[in-house]
């Protein structure tokens, strides 16, 4: 059982995009001190730090990000780096978490980071591919574009998705995406932009998918007793759940939907009491269009079948019946896998705060986040509140 | 993916080339590739050779690859459910995406992968054709 709640304090993020005049280290560091200061703490009151990350090694050549971490606030408390490909931001989020829970810490800096555009689009394209099965999918010639465009057909030979369908989800992420300031792709875009780009995996086009991002995000996590003595408005973490699922996607009972979303939804819900009717908005991960349309399913934001319907009626955005990436997602604002777990505790925050601006749902109360490691061996689901739980 | 020396892929002898997989001994389930731990609980297997046949669960053309296989894009890749009950993913070679369908036979044949950077070493596996 829990015992301790825990609360979000501080927040930072980085530009997202080619952040060309900036390092590994240097996008870690001005997330990391961008938090503290949110937090409004000095750097020796975190007792621990965990930095998700997925390729710093391939891309960047730096492995050990717990040493980077810590080395940049000048500490020696413990620090650690976590993997879970494209979901190692939330698995150190969960580990910061867990940590403040068993009372093991009190005050805690959860990082994501991922500097990807120093490396050519093939080596980047290699290197993701590590989250699949080396052998049965790597070794094969297999994509994540590919893995997902397997999904994307298997789904719409059983429920009959729409192109135009597929297309509205990029649409409106680009359209959230135009309105914050962090997000890679400013800018919208059509239906006919997403059709007439080129084709990647069909059915996928190079709008369908989540594109090559450098970025950072940081959070500060703390007891909830003594989250009002740093800050006015804490968000609380009400649930959280994680599940796994075989590493490889052939060897999964259905390919039309994600497993280990259902099953980490079910874990995240119940701690949090909370039933999909009381939420008020949910970032999920839209590394490619399809994947925000198996989520909604997975989610309960809808149907079986019926998340084509939802997003083509326009009630995904973020003044629609159920705001859904208001961030821009992973499509529009930008993935650098190892943070990206991490931006949409940072989106879901401002969001329940009413710091996002442009794009801020009104009176929301509550968030979730939702992010999947590879075509679906790891999922993480968060669930936010404004009010302690 | 990774780039595989000599002796990586001559530990892959018989499940990558010769389409071995196992059979749990107490519930009779087959597995490719092999499984370590049966869900059923068994931890006893038997070596099981799969016929190579079966049919296409979903596929879709690549036009972005990986490094090694950049030279062969456009190509194939797909699921393939085995008849003897597995499910295996790989190329789908000898056919245009346009003329594939979900549900179709096809079989596993052997066939060239690509070149290892400069040593030019060739790499081979398992591919799908379809059976028209």
């Amino acid at each position: 059982m829990v015992e301790r709640k825990v609360a979000v304090i501080g927040v930072g993020i980085t530009r997202f995009g080619e952040v060309w005049e900036k390092g590994l280290r240097q996008l870690l560091a001005e997330a990391e001190l961008q938090a503290l200061a949110d937090a409004r703490i000095n750097p020796e009151k975190v007792d621990m730090i965990f930095t998700g990350n997925m390729c710093g090694g391939e891309f960047a050549g730096q492995e050990h990000l717990g040493g980077m971490a810590s080395s940049i606030l000048n500490l020696n408390v413990a620090s650690t780096r976590v993997e879970g490909a494209c979901a190692s931001g939330s698995l150190a989020f969960r580990q910061g978490l867990m940590a403040i829970e068993s009372g093991r810490a009190d005050m805690v800096l959860v990082n994501g980071v991922e500097k990807m555009t120093d490396v050519s689009t093939e080596h980047v394209t290699t290197g993701l591919m590590g989250a699949g099965d080396e052998e049965w999918e790597g070794f094969q010639g297999f994509t994540f574009p590919g893995l997902y465009a397997l999904m994307a057909k298997a789904y719409m030979n059983k429920f009959g998705l729409s192109r135009k369908q597929l297309a509205a989800v990029a649409v409106k992420n680009h359209f959230h995406g135009a309105r914050n300031p962090i997000a890679q792709y400013r800018k919208e875009i059509t239906l006919d932009d997403v059709y007439k780009s080129m084709m990647v995996a069909e059915p996928l086009t190079l709008l369908d998918c989540s594109p090559i991002t450098d970025g950072a995000a940081s959070v500060v996590l703390c007891n909830a007793e003594t989250a009002k003595q740093y800050c006015e408005a804490p968000v609380y973490v009400a649930g959280s759940g994680q599940a796994s699922d075989t590493l490889a996607l052939a060897e999964r009972s259905e390919l039309h939907h994600v497993k280990a979303t259902r099953l980490a939804k079910t874990q995240a819900f119940a701690q949090a009491k909370i039933t999909v009717k009381d939420l008020d908005l949910v970032e999920v991960h839209d590394c490619f269009t399809i994947a925000e349309i198996m989520a909604m399913e997975d989610l309960g934001l809808c149907g079986n079948g019926k998340a084509g319907r939802l997003v083509e009626q326009g009630q995904t955005y973020f003044d629609g019946k159920t705001p859904v990436n208001t961030s821009g997602g992973l499509k529009a604002c930008g993935h650098p896998v190892g943070a990206t777990g991490v931006k949409q505790v940072v989106e879901v925050v401002q969001q329940l705060q009413g710091k996002a601006g442009k794009r801020q749902v009104k009176g929301a109360e509550i968030g979730v986040t939702h992010n999947v490691g590879g075509s679906g061996a790891t999922v993480v689901v968060n669930v936010f509140k404004r009010g302690l739980p | 993916m990774f780039e595989e020396s000599a002796v990586i892929r001559w530990r892959k002898y018989t499940d990558r080339y010769r389409l071995i997989g196992n059979a749990c001994k107490a519930c009779g389930e087959t597995y490719y590739p092999a499984k370590e731990q049966c869900p059923c609980g068994g931890k006893e297997f038997a070596a099981q050779q799969f016929s190579g046949k079966g049919r296409l669960l979903t596929f879709t053309e690549v036009k972005a690859a990986p490094e090694v296989f950049e030279s062969k894009t456009p190509y194939v890749i797909g699921i393939v459910k085995l008849d003897e009950g597995p499910k295996v993913g790989a190329q789908i070679c000898d056919a245009n995406a346009g003329d594939l369908k979900i549900g179709q036979r096809v079989e596993a044949v052997f066939r060239k992968f690509y070149a290892s950077g400069e040593t030019g070493v060739l790499h081979y596996g398992t591919k799908f054709r379809p059976v028209f």
